[in-house]
């Protein structure tokens, strides 16, 4: 109650004390947008449509290639964990490449692909792909291997194995893999869509980009608080009630 | 096959060791953790096998559980030869390898699922049945890392016991219990053994353990691994750790174990 009463105070004085710098009058509404500006710019923009369309379509690009990432991503994680020779080939290049800023995918992707959705799905895809592998093979390498010998004496092998023993035994590391390749997704796809102009979808991050290009400097921020409020609520709706359950069930730390 | 069938006592299992050997390779050269050991163990027999870390004693077990092969020699099971895991022997680990992700119902039922010619009710039953026969049928759903050290043994041995196998095999599960729970589990074991009817190889470092346990002690010697002596205890049960009787056995075991390792601390020595 106390906790959640300091967040609503703290944000409401973020709030007025921005108000009343931009009604100061010392920056040009062009510059400085008040909240007010922004409030009725979303109002605005979520009456005429131009927000739900928005979200909509950057939701679908997002969850594709997102979902990609992960059909591929966590098989590919599993196999370079077990398997010696994928660790030192697959692995070492997930490595690698997963240090590279998802935005440096973009170029490649416009020549390759053109002013596509493809160019689009494929950089998400990118930014998501390594680092799912990566957590995937760290939380199987992770894994004690007791576990496996228990198993053994009792009868599973094969698939079992993979299905009942080390993949449960992997998924705190896993949602962690995949709340990591989230975030990812999310700011490639914002890369993406302020980059690659394509006619088949406006976008968030191509309505940002528009916003610049028209000096709305209302529909920027307001944009941008939007996209801030989608990862917060992805965080809490797809990511937390799973962490809760591991912390209850494997009984690690975490007072929330 | 019905719940009565299922959770009934099965024959217990005549094991022999024959010659096996086995050596390891290390950075500081090659142990031989057995060295043609060859034993007979009869059907229904509690078996304790002691000496100090490194004689082999645990690599034994897990020859004979089949999660490990032997250099030469094998091993039978009710005469066949064991070529890997089988239900009809369990293990119970010193740590005590209960899953996290389940809780202490479903830990014990992992491996019923993979037993045919049950359904799920029917394995449900026989999980009660040992979680009952451990007394943890109040914790059948509770959480791994809620219970205390000797609880999750407990339950382990449920898991092991579950799957109705004849010989139970058993590596140092009690080492990391405190001993008031030690001592418990003493009793509780003494108990299922007997109303169970089960094989069972105990390895063990703590030669009272052995005594007050195995109706046999097999004292082990390292590197070579070799079965240095052996001892019948032929007390009644059930036996407590702390009887005066019970010191008699463990004194003289402690004796022939002191025997060896003075011997090779001077064979270092020059």
């Amino acid at each position: 109650m106390i906790r959640s009463l300091s967040s609503i105070v703290f944000f409401l004085a973020l709030l007025l004390t921005w108000e009343f710098v931009a009604r100061s009058g010392h920056y040009s509404t062009v510059i400085l947008p008040s909240p007010l500006n922004v409030l009725e710019y979303i109002w605005q923009a979520t009456c005429d449509g131009t927000l739900w369309v928005a979200t909509l379509v950057t939701m679908k690009r997002l969850l594709l290639g997102y979902g990609l990432g992960l059909l591929f991503g966590i098989p590919l994680g599993l196999v370079t964990a077990r398997f010696r020779l994928l660790q030192d080939t697959l692995g070492l290049l997930a490595l690698g490449v997963q240090t590279l800023p998802s935005v440096c995918w973009v170029p490649l992707a416009l020549l390759w692909f053109g002013q596509t959705e493809a160019a689009m799905l494929f950089v998400v895809v990118m930014g998501t792909l390594w680092s799912v592998i990566i957590a995937t093979n760290d939380g199987v390498r992770a894994m004690p291997p007791i576990y496996l010998r228990a198993a053994r004496t009792m009868g599973s092998k094969g698939l079992h194995t993979w299905v009942k023993v080390i993949l449960p035994a992997s998924l705190p590391y896993l949602v962690g893999g995949m709340k990591q390749g989230w975030a990812f997704a999310w700011r490639s796809l914002m890369a993406a869509e302020i980059f690659v102009t394509i006619l088949t979808g406006f976008g968030l991050g191509q309505l940002l980009q528009y916003g610049r290009e028209l000096l709305a400097m209302d529909q920027v921020v307001a944009v941008m608080a939007i996209i801030v409020v989608i990862g917060l609520l992805a965080d809490r709706l797809l990511f937390s009630p799973w962490e809760r359950f591991f912390h209850k069930r494997w009984g690690t730390g975490s007072v929330k | 096959m019905s719940i009565e069938t299922a959770i009934t006592n099965i024959a217990p299992e005549r094991i022999e060791i024959d010659g096996v050997t086995k050596s390891f390779t290390t950075n500081r050269g090659t142990i031989v953790a057995l060295d043609n050991v060859s034993v007979k163990v009869a059907e229904g027999e509690f078996l304790c096998l002691v000496g100090p870390s490194g004689c082999g004693k645990s690599t034994l077990l897990n020859i004979i559980a089949g999660l490990d092969t032997p250099d030469s020699g094998r091993v039978l099971a009710n005469g066949e030869s064991v070529t890997g895991p089988g239900r009809d022997r369990m293990v119970m680990f010193q740590e005590h390898a209960l899953f996290p992700w389940l809780d202490v119902l479903g830990n014990v039922m992992f491996g019923l699922r993979l037993k045919p010619g049950l359904n799920n009710k029917e394995r449900k039953e026989v999980a009660k049945y040992y979680l009952d026969l451990v007394g943890l049928s109040k914790f059948l759903h509770a959480n791994i890392h809620e219970l205390s050290g000797g609880m999750k043994q407990r339950v382990a041995l449920a898991r092991a016991l579950a799957p109705n196998p004849r010989v139970l095999l058993m590596d140092e599960p009690f080492a990391a219990l405190d001993a008031l729970t030690r001592e418990q589990l003493y009793g509780d074991i003494q108990r299922i053994w007997e109303a169970r009817r089960k094989t069972i190889l105990f390895v063990t470092h703590n030669v009272r353990e052995a005594a007050c346990l195995g109706d046999r002690v097999l004292l082990f010697s390292p590197n070579p691994g070799r079965i240095h002596a052996e001892f019948q205890v032929t007390l009644p049960r059930a036996r407590d750790i702390n009887s005066v009787e019970l010191a008699h056995y463990s004194t003289e075991i402690t004796a022939a174990l002191k025997g060896f390792t003075n011997k090779q601390g001077t064979e270092v020595a020059e």
